[in-house]
């Protein structure tokens, strides 16, 4: 099966995917550290009430960030 | 991983020191709070801006132990000063705060993440203990962490507490005093991701684990303690052949790490039962994160807030007052008449009177902010208000400083050094002092009473209640509209992150409110209080000085009128005072500011009071009754009876037209008067160039905006 791979600003609330990899290599790192690493399940668990930031559960916990930066990180729906 | 083979003891010493680290919310302060109780101490790192918190605890009849609090963090990477600094203290044993032990605070209720600063440290080959922190919300959630098999998978002495409970604190104290196993093998193997490279680096340098080689790779000019610069030439040469792409070297790093890390976590918890207190959490995150409930209640808490810092702190503040007004009575009664007693009376106790007033906003803007913060709320707040702050060179945690700046900029400013930003945070610093603060007030009602009417609009609005809500508005929107032209100006040092953890919800712990409270006051007497009672000095010099023998010659001039009986005393009290004020040095320089001033309708009478005001804003009322001899200062109807009367010689009308009114009111609103704030913004960003400009930009628009108003209405 091809993956079809979105970025992680489009998923929809409650919905999980994979971290696949990332478009920005700073972004990737700030993130990484934050256990955002190729392979992680996350969920986007709900979007702040003016569109941004958005809020992920990911490695047991839940990650606030902004539109643009979840939009470097491309994820495989499951 | 293999059993440790070295170990460390130190239980035959008389002094040891211990270095907490740990991740934000990891609950590290918590621990340090718990370990050392209130005997702590703030100070700098050496050559750095970076606060150093440490403390000191008896770990037996003969070993002290120094704590070092290190700042937050999530990783190693020396990218942000504060990450420079924990890096460095724990890399450099030639540090003045290099510790024997280092403590790992991680929560326990959220392994994985924490583990990567935990496996970080282990690579440095340094002594560490572990610390498992909220192990009472691991038990909650019904998991089961494994300890003992997580010690032998990370070779590293392991031991469980909740700081919260001071569960588990004296343990760790003992295990201070055991023989402590030093990691002797590499969490990940570094050397795969660069071989060549960390080879090269240890041919030169004296490293004592391959990361901290990869760490120099990586950040050569910023580890700057570990060689010097003929020692960074070495290695830059070293390194030559080799292609070296740092983001990818530290990307493989974090990758590796959490593929080890995934394993042993894998390994040592066993989940038991359905998880209970993350459901709490995301019910009450609808709730407070909803499109409507979420702001409502954000409103309703910041109102709360705000009122109980305008309205209760009043209560303390004036007995504050009172009690340095009797402190001065006595003073001036016991000692004997004269220079030095009028100095302490004066400039000293009168100094200080205007340090320890502000004690009370501080202590209860703490207490509430501390609230906030451990209750995990304030991380929403953000989480809403982002996007709006955003807009203008903002932060969503900008949103607390500013409205507090309503009550007093000066515990708003200490309040925004929650906002992780360099530049967001030196924004929000610079324009919170144009909300219009409570010692604006009594300046304002003054004036307002002076040059508008008390009529009423539309049969229920009254105008001087307008114009006193109108100003209030300026201050704010004055506040964004300077924050969002800092924007473009201000040049970033990083990149704005909101990259943040949105901590689950807990009870507020009153431990920690009130050692929030204490060190915030405690920072605030002792750092910015040196400063205002400085300039409280220097201003009493200058208004209670005048040059040659002015002040005789005054005295003189009443001698006789004294003796006689058919005046009042007082009031020839008053019109001396008057006199002496006008023949003072800071009279000298209201009447040579006068040219200057004077297109905006001041003469130098409010020269004067520009001056004094900026010992408090609210000085200005004092001042004005002394120069218009109204005698008594608590009584503003004479100070307002008196002005009113005065007639400008110019034009034959009276002075304080509505012209001179508003314009005076306007530079109230923007002019920087208050060197209460101007010291605290020196404490919060160690550098007197933020309180400058910040003084000369305000100056500039007060100045700018006066002009137009008083040449507009004239």
């Amino acid at each position: 099966m091809v993956k079809v791979l979105k970025s992680l600003a489009e998923l929809k609330i409650g919905q999980s995917a994979i971290i696949d990899s990332f478009t920005d290599k700073e972004m990737a790192l700030k993130l990484l550290e934050m256990g955002c690493t190729p392979g992680e399940v996350v969920k986007l668990d709900r979007i702040a009430p003016l569109g941004d930031p958005i809020a992920i559960s990911v490695a047991g916990y839940l990650l606030s960030l902004r539109k643009a930066e979840a939009s470097t990180v491309l994820v495989s729906p499951i | 991983m293999e059993p440790n083979k070295s170990f460390v003891n130190f239980s035959e010493r008389t002094s040891l020191k211990v270095a907490l680290v740990g991740n934000p919310n990891s609950g590290k302060s918590t621990l340090f709070n718990a370990l050392t109780g209130l005997n702590q101490k703030t100070g700098n790192f050496p050559g750095v801006t970076v606060d150093k918190k440490s403390g000191f605890s008896k770990l037996n009849n003969t070993l002290t132990a120094e704590f070092i609090d290190l700042p937050g963090s999530y990783s190693l990477y020396p990218k942000s000063l504060d990450e420079r600094v924990a890096f460095e203290v724990l890399c450099n044993s030639d540090n003045a705060d290099h510790p024997d032990i280092t403590i790992i605070v991680a929560d326990a209720s959220n392994l994985k993440r924490n583990l990567f600063l935990v496996s970080q440290i282990i690579d440095l080959k340094i002594p560490v203990i572990l610390v498992l922190n909220m192990m009472d919300m691991v038990e909650k959630e019904g998991d089961v962490i494994d300890t003992i098999r997580l010690s032998e998978k990370l070779g590293v002495k392991v031991v469980g507490v909740s700081a919260r409970n001071k569960e588990g604190v004296d343990a760790l104290k003992q295990a201070l005093l055991q023989p402590l196993p030093v990691p002797q093998y590499d969490f990940i193997e570094i050397k795969k991701i660069a071989p060549e490279a960390i080879e090269k680096v240890k041919s030169v340098l004296k490293v004592k684990s391959d990361f901290i080689a990869f760490q120099v790779i990586n950040n050569l000019s910023d580890i700057s303690f570990l060689h010097d610069k003929e020692m960074q030439i070495k290695i830059s040469d070293a390194l030559n052949t080799c292609i070296i792409d740092t983001n990818k070297l530290q990307s493989l790093e974090s990758v590796e790490r959490y593929k080890v890390i995934n394993r042993i976590v894998e390994d040592c918890i066993t989940h038991q039962s359905a998880i209970k207190t993350k459901s709490f959490t995301q019910k009450l995150d609808s709730i407070l994160t909803h499109r409507i409930f979420g702001y409502a209640i954000f409103i309703v808490v910041l109102f709360f807030i705000f009122q109980t810092i305008f309205f209760l702190a009043a209560f303390p503040m004036e007995w504050i007052e009172h009690l340095f007004i009797s402190i001065s009575e006595l003073a001036s009664n016991i000692l004997p008449k004269g220079e030095l007693s009028n100095l302490l009376v004066n400039g000293i106790i009168a100094g200080l009177s205007g340090v320890v007033v502000f004690v009370p906003q501080i202590a209860l803007l703490f207490a509430f902010i501390a609230i906030l913060e451990d209750t995990g709320y304030m991380a929403r707040v953000s989480f809403i208000m982002d996007k709006l702050m955003r807009r203008f060179g903002l932060n969503g945690r900008s949103v607390i400083p500013l409205i507090s700046g309503v009550a007093c900029a000066v515990p708003a400013i200490m309040s925004a050094r929650t906002i992780s930003s360099w530049k967001e945070r030196i924004i929000t610093i610079l324009v919170t002092p144009l909300m219009s603060c409570s010692a604006r007030l009594p300046v304002y009602t003054l004036i307002i009473s002076l040059v508008v009417p008390p009529h009423k609009t539309l049969g229920f609005f009254n105008y001087q209640g307008l114009i006193l809500m109108a100003l209030y508005l300026i201050g704010f929107i004055s506040a964004i509209t300077v924050a969002w032209i800092l924007k473009w100006i201000l040049k970033a040092r990083e990149k704005s992150y909101f990259i943040m953890e949105l901590p689950v919800y807990r009870t507020p712990q009153w431990r920690t409110v009130g050692y929030t409270i204490f060190d915030k006051v405690k920072l605030f007497l002792f750092d910015a209080g040196k400063i205002i009672v400085a300039i409280s000095i220097i201003l009493w010099f200058l208004s209670a000085h005048a040059p040659g023998n002015k002040f005789e010659q005054i005295e003189k001039k009443y001698q006789l009128k004294r003796t006689r009986n058919d005046f009042d005393l007082q009031q020839v009290d008053a019109k001396i005072a008057a006199e002496k004020l006008e023949a003072s040095y800071a009279g000298m320089i209201g009447k040579s500011i006068e040219p200057v001033i004077k297109p905006l309708g001041f003469d130098w009478k409010i020269g004067i009071s520009l001056v004094t005001s900026f010992a408090a804003r609210e000085v200005f009322v004092g001042t004005m009754a002394t120069i218009y001899s109204a005698g008594n200062t608590d009584n503003t109807q004479t100070i307002r009876e008196k002005m009113k009367a005065e007639i400008d010689p110019e034009t034959g009308q009276p002075k304080f037209s509505v012209a001179v009114g508003f314009s005076l009111m306007i530079f109230y609103a923007f002019a920087m008067q208050c060197m209460s704030t101007l010291a605290v913004v020196y404490r919060e960003t160690k550098n007197w160039k933020w309180p400058f400009i910040q003084f000369l930009f305000m100056g500039a628009l007060a100045y700018i905006s006066s002009f137009i108003v008083y040449q507009l209405l004239k």
